[in-house]
């Protein structure tokens, strides 16, 4: 099986360097994929999802035979064999057929990833999936309309040409269109053919010997001997194949390009009938057809001239007039056209790319700011260009940055795309039924959070369902539906985002709980509030799982979940109704690298306050600030008490012997409540750059970051929930 | 260049360049790769909480830099702030730190044959954190592990592993 070699000795360009962006994509396609079966309707397959589906495992055949990886190539192959004949509706959709389909493309990531890493270990062994696809395509195979052209479809199989990313520049019309039967014609093998191939003329002419290797690497191509060359520059084989003549001048332009090919009949030949011609094009029209999927992955990397587009818009056209009776890829074409575009608009950038943008965006906005600050004393009227230039510069600087910030902003959908298949194969392993709801997803998050949030996401949905949703005859019993639910959602609120794992399970059970936390030594009393014996999972170790699957029910999850959303600076809640089902919240800060901030003064120290965490503010004389017991102190806010926070006690902020005039409070809110933060003095609004304080040094409490300010010195951003949290203890 | 050919006479022998810096009347030698840049002092935004050593942060060019005054975590007599304290900006394997010492001297190239071990004696620093005591001329240098020193979790930059 050939490697990881650079795809043939003579070829002119080193492949390896390409090798990222396929992985990179034969994963997206991998994921797109699996999406797709998973939502796909078998008693109504929506013909473009067959399509889609059809052309993820073609892309990624394509992709991998290119590049040598031939046991990807194969196990795509056969499930793209499969699939061709779902899409036909040779066949109908079957749950097994899913299933096979789902693990294949398992295998086929783990596959990748082995190649990926070098091509270490063991290979995986395909060769059971590969059975069981076969099995699935011949088992059902939908009664050929005409004996003549019925081969075992398990050799279909196995003998349809192995070869993908083609890229015509022509379109290539059917031969014969209307004399098509009204059953869509299968991809019946056209049959073995026996050829001659010269290649030539060539200035190396060893780049011949490449298009030798490609019978070797890919399997079913055909077999190829070389036969004595009629020109020193020119080479020739002798080639048996089932593959038509586009598919292997498709598979040869990797080497030599089409014109140095010509491919002639070789002495003994079947005879050439209208059903061989019919197979041929019938074999040719998928690639007619769909070529431009694989078309776009390749052409990424600018092998080929033909732009994307040009094929596409032709070919679309061509397949548009085609008068073939299969409507399926034929209605598929149009929209399909559409859809490419829209993928061709968007631009892969590297992370760190995209980081530095951010950055430099940053130290203008400071620059801007300091303009801003500097030129406050100038006299209006002298500087009139200047300062409306400025003030053209502030709102410039304010519209590029909120652009470049939605650059990192990814939305929720990407964190939400895993659960489904994770939870259909965990309700299956459990026995029980869940359907999965998901809401918000184009709700947006920075993109460091979406990897940090996966985890303890995907903890507390395997907790819903394992825990939570009952087996469907309890849920009977219970006078519930058979199929319980889980419900995912996001949602912004103020300066944070919020994502929901609710369940419509048996929710907690408040006297298992407090007798657990008896038993763990926990102290607690029947007056406890039920958010507060909610809170007691949050322990180490605690769980009350009667039985521990190898899901959950070790006790070690949640407490690793709140610490998890704490270390990101967001804070989890519970809420539940015994027998109702259970909710849990997470709420997490957005991250923003540039923020609207308040800035106050302790003493002789600036502080920053989120702005959008700030409800008012307002003066206050000492009388109206209340002390209770244990010197908390309490301020009278209309009718509402509010707890204070002296930010000097706080921060233990050194007053250097002048009185203390903290008598301004700043009313914020965070983590659903409010506190009153005693101040010296509000400095100002604007907007300020958050500048991480953990990447040189370490985490600091009460604070979420630092900024500079104007003046070049730094100052500190108060983190808003953790004083709230501190407040309430 | 002739010290490029000095470099591989001298990295031949194993031996390398100290930055040397004073701190009250004894002088210290750190690995000059890890030295980032010199600077003047400026006063820091405090940070509530932290050890006294700690100074605060500063901002350099942009990024957040923490200022650790070695007088005051050596426990020496005296801590000035004056025109001549300077910060040397140290950048150990991409954090940037900063140390407060009393004056910088110059670069220096010891082999190992300048080096002795330090005698295992009680002092405020740890002794993993002393390479050996470099002498050239009549100047006895206490080479540091600076990398160590300051990731060292009593210096408290670094948050203790929970």
């Amino acid at each position: 099986m050939a490697e990881v070699q650079s795809a043939g000795g003579g070829a002119d360009f080193d492949l390896s360097q390409f090798y990222e962006i396929f992985f990179e994509e034969a994963g997206e396609n991998l994921d797109q994929m699996e999406k797709m079966l998973l939502s796909l309707d078998l008693t109504q397959a929506d013909d473009e999802e067959l399509n889609g589906i059809f052309r993820c495992a073609h892309s990624i055949k394509g992709g991998a035979a290119t590049f040598g990886f031939s046991d990807v190539a194969e196990l795509t192959h056969h499930m793209e064999s499969l699939l061709d004949k779902l899409r036909r509706h040779e066949l109908q959709p079957a749950p097994s057929m899913v299933d096979v389909l789902l693990e294949s493309a398992d295998a086929s990531r783990s596959l990748l990833a082995r190649h990926q890493a070098g091509g270490e270990g063991d290979s995986l062994d395909t060769s059971d999936l590969v059975r069981r696809i076969a099995g699935l395509a011949a088992g059902q195979a939908a009664p050929a309309p005409a004996p003549a052209r019925a081969p075992a479809p398990v050799a279909v199989v196995a003998v349809e040409p192995a070869v993908s990313a083609p890229l015509d520049e022509e379109p290539e019309a059917s031969p014969q269109p209307a004399a098509e039967a009204p059953a869509p014609a299968p991809a019946a093998p056209p049959g073995t053919r026996s050829l001659e191939i010269h290649v030539g003329p060539l200035e190396r002419p060893e780049q011949a010997e490449a298009v030798r290797e490609l019978f070797r690497d890919i399997p079913g191509l055909g077999t190829i001997e070389a036969l004595p060359s009629p020109q020193p520059d020119m080479r020739a084989f002798a080639v048996e194949t089932a593959s038509s003549d586009e598919d292997l001048l498709d598979l040869f332009v990797f080497h030599v390009s089409k014109e140095q090919v010509r491919i002639l009949p070789r002495a003994p030949q079947e005879p050439v009938d209208p059903d061989e011609i019919e197979a041929q094009a019938a074999a040719r029209r998928p690639f007619g057809f769909f070529h431009d999927a694989p078309g776009s992955p390749i052409a990424s990397f600018g092998l080929f001239e033909g732009a994307p587009g040009v094929p596409e818009g032709a070919q679309a056209g061509g397949a548009q007039s085609e008068q073939s009776s299969a409507s399926a890829p034929r209605t598929a074409a149009a929209p399909k056209s559409a859809q490419t575009a829209l993928e061709a608009s968007s631009i892969r950038v590297s992370v760190s790319k995209v980081d530095q943008l951010i950055n430099l965006v940053g130290e203008l906005v400071i620059t801007q700011a300091m303009l801003a600050q500097n030129s406050q004393g100038l006299d209006p009227s002298q500087y009139q260009q200047l300062m409306s230039g400025l003030a053209d510069l502030d709102r410039n600087t304010r519209d590029l940055q909120e652009s470049v910030m939605s650059i990192r902003m990814i939305p929720m959908s990407t964190v939400f795309s895993r659960f489904p298949r994770m939870l259909r194969d965990l309700a299956g392993k459990l026995g029980k039924k869940v359907d999965l709801v998901t809401q918000g997803e184009a709700t947006e998050l920075d993109k460091s959070l979406v990897e940090k949030i996966t985890d303890p996401l995907t903890h507390l949905v395997r907790n819903s369902c394992d825990h939570g949703v009952e087996a469907p005859d309890v849920r009977i019993a219970a006078g519930k539906a058979e199929t319980g639910t889980i419900t995912l959602s996001a949602s912004h609120q103020g300066g944070s985002i919020v994502i929901e794992v609710r369940d419509d399970g048996r929710g907690l059970s408040r006297e298992k709980i407090l007798k657990k936390a008896v038993e763990r030594g926990i102290e607690v009393n029947d007056q406890m509030s039920d958010s507060d014996v909610w809170g007691l999972i949050f322990a180490p170790g605690f769980s009350t799982a009667e039985t521990v699957t190898d899901v959950s029910g070790r006790g070690v999850g949640m407490d690793v979940v709140k610490k998890n959303i704490n270390s990101l600076g967001g804070s989890v809640d519970i809420d539940s109704v015994e027998g109702y089902g259970m909710k849990v919240s997470v709420r997490l800060p957005l991250t923003l690298a540039i923020m609207d901030g308040m800035s106050v003064r302790v003493a002789d120290e600036v502080y920053i306050l989120p702005l959008s965490s700030v409800i008012e503010s307002f003066q206050v004389e000492p009388e109206t600030v209340s002390t209770i017991a244990q010197g908390s102190q309490l301020v009278k806010v209309r009718s509402d008490y509010m707890p204070v926070v002296a930010l000097d006690k706080t921060f233990q902020v050194p007053r250097n012997g002048d009185a203390r005039e903290a008598n301004i409070m700043v009313v914020v809110e965070a983590d659903g409540s409010r506190v009153a933060l005693q101040v010296d003095e509000l400095l100002g609004q604007h907007q300020v750059v958050v500048k991480n304080l953990e990447s040189n040094y370490r985490r600091v409490p009460n604070i979420s970051g630092a900024t500079i300010l104007g003046d070049g010195k730094v100052a500190l951003i108060l983190d808003t929930g953790g004083l709230v949290r501190r407040a309430r203890y | 260049m002739g010290v490029m050919g000095k470099m591989d006479e001298g990295s031949a022998k194993g031996a390398r360049e100290y930055l040397t810096f004073r701190l009250d009347k004894e002088e210290y030698g750190i690995d000059i790769l890890k030295v980032q840049e010199i600077r003047g002092y400026e006063p820091p935004t405090r940070i509530a909480n932290a050890p006294a050593f700690i100074k605060g942060v500063v901002n350099l060019r942009g990024t957040i830099v923490p200022i650790v005054d070695m007088r005051l975590k050596f426990n020496c007599d005296q801590a000035d702030y004056n025109s001549f304290t300077v910060v040397i900006i140290l950048n150990l394997r991409n954090r940037v730190v900063g140390i407060v010492v009393d004056s910088v001297s110059d670069v220096l190239e010891l082999s190992p044959d300048h080096i002795k071990a330090a005698p295992d004696i009680e002092s405020v620093i740890d002794n993993g954190c002393i390479l050996g005591l470099g002498s050239i001329a009549e100047r006895m240098l206490i080479l540091l592990d600076i990398e160590k020193l300051m990731s060292s979790v009593d210096m408290g930059l670094v948050p203790a592993e929970a």
